[in-house]
């Protein structure tokens, strides 16, 4: 594993070899910084870490590196994510270096949902470099201290890289030698998809062993609430990359309405405890979207609710 | 299921005729580099455009990835990934973009594991793609070195170690 380079409260939490807990944030459609201090109130006194998405589901909000700077000045420590969707490679690296100048420096670099899932269906996809090859990008930045054209930089920016993890969908067998590419790449943490399926992890997980990649990186794995067997069927049809078993769903119908909420973070933090156990998780990240007080309270029954904000 | 569907899922009869095919167009390298690569590549183009198009859904990147990619072309992925798929592959392996197409990179992976001569470049990270390559022969492009034109900070040598295979 390779040193602690930036010091920050999240690296350091993964490196001193404590269960983890990073909560995702969802910029808000406003231009008000307070409304950004509102989403991560909740959420983010428990976390190492705050996960700021970039216009996940091709979604249009406030942009992830101004979203991160307003939390981070407020003494958050975050994520910023960046997806390949929207820039191409002219813009990703001056972006990089200003997330890294203004003291954003641990990057989760994903390929992005396509914008057909989003509000803008219209808008032109632009992916010129991939999820791998952005970090990597990132990492020649970081150590060769040049751009891909090769031209040098005055100063080389700090970051922990991160990568995505799914290890829920198709290809299952290839899912562990996309995350060594990844590590190949320069990804030292992951943060996975959503888990509702513990088996299908488990055996992810032990391949992943296997290859000795939880000893190059930090595994976190995605939980979070359902509200009902709606929300399931919709999140497993409409968003991308979610795995939901038809026996999670049932569970949800079978409730009755009043005890649903209840139910949905009841089945959350029995997931929970089983990642806890599997070998080579290094935490969670906690997607709670609208559900907050719901994400805190799963957070409490788990016993994760130590409080990590240093003012 | 056409000719092409089932040709398709032989890689490795087409990994030969790949091999073969490059070789022969190496060995006649003297002859192109008198053409010009202007001449050889209008020459090749076409050619190449409908050949490969009816058998690998080319989309003429001009800079053929194709053995590293179980003899599938990535760029018949929406996202044009490289590396590999995106995590939002629906349920029964079907593309998060197009619900009525396999996920390129199921298949990719699936053929890429029949193959005997490239299979394991399915592990080599690929460099972002040359966009002034599009629309030209990557045969041509790799005579003329044309597909080296990689990022210069790009090091060609990253790929899994062998342990890790
Ligand atoms: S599901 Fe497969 S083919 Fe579709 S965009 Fe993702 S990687 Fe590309």
């Amino acid at each position: 594993m390779n040193k602690n380079r930036t010091n920050g409260r999240f690296e350091s939490a993964l490196r001193s070899g404590k269960f983890v807990v990073a909560a995702e944030i969802s910029p808000p459609d406003s231009a008000n910084p307070q409304d950004v201090l509102k989403a991560a109130n909740i959420l983010g006194p428990y976390a190492d870490a705050l996960n700021v998405t970039d216009g996940s589901g091709a979604n249009c909000h406030i942009s992830s590196v101004a979203t991160c700077t307003i939390l981070s000045n407020a003494g958050y420590e975050v994520i910023f994510q960046m997806s390949c969707r929207d820039r191409n490679r002219i813009a990703m690296q001056g972006e990089l270096l200003g997330a890294s100048a203004l003291g954003l420096y641990n990057v989760l670099c994903i390929t992005g949902d396509d914008v057909t899932t989003g509000d803008h269906p219209q808008a032109k996809r632009v992916f010129d470099m991939d999820s791998i090859q952005l970090i990597q990008t990132a990492r020649i930045m970081r150590d060769d201290g040049i751009f891909l054209s090769g031209r040098k930089l005055s100063a080389k920016p700090t970051f922990f890289l991160g990568g995505a993890d799914n290890p829920f969908v198709e290809p299952f067998e290839f899912r562990p030698y996309r995350l060594a590419k990844k590590i190949e790449a320069g990804a030292e943490f992951f943060q996975s998809q959503y888990c509702f399926d513990v088996g299908r992890l488990k055996s992810h997980m032990q391949k992943v062993c296997d290859l000795g990649l939880h000893e190059k990186s930090f595994i976190l794995i995605g939980v979070g609430p359902l509200r009902s067997e709606k929300t399931a069927e919709f999140m497993r049809t409409k968003v991308p990359g979610v795995y939901i078993p038809d026996e999670i769903v049932e569970r949800m119908r079978k409730t009755p309405s009043e005890k649903k909420r209840e139910e949905g973070k009841k089945i959350c933090a029995e997931i929970i405890q089983q990642i806890k156990e599997i070998k080579g998780v290094a935490g969670i990240h906690m997607m709670a979207y609208k559900q907050e007080e719901s994400g805190a309270e799963i957070l409490e029954m788990v016993g994760l609710t130590e409080k990590k904000k240093i003012e | 299921m056409s000719f092409f569907n089932r040709l398709r899922d032989h890689p490795y009869l087409l990994e030969v005729t790949y091999q073969v095919t490059e070789q022969v167009v190496n060995a006649l390298q003297p002859l192109w580099r008198r053409m010009g690569y202007d001449r050889a590549e209008a020459l090749f183009r076409t050619p190449e455009k409908i050949g490969k198009g009816a058998v690998f859904n080319c989309k003429m990147c001009g800079q053929c990835t194709l053995h590293y990619t179980g003899m599938t072309c990535p760029m018949s992925c929406p996202k044009n990934l490289r590396n590999g798929p995106c995590g939002g592959v629906r349920l029964g392996g079907y593309c998060e973009v197009d619900a009525t197409m396999k996920c390129v990179w199921v298949e990719v992976f699936e053929r890429s594991q029949k193959m005997k001569i490239y299979g394991d470049d399915i592990y080599q990270i690929q460099p972002p793609l040359n966009q002034q390559n599009m629309d030209r022969s990557a045969f041509m492009n790799i005579a003329f070195m044309k597909s080296a034109e990689i990022p210069e900070a790009w090091k060609t040598e990253t790929g899994l170690s062998h342990e890790q295979k």
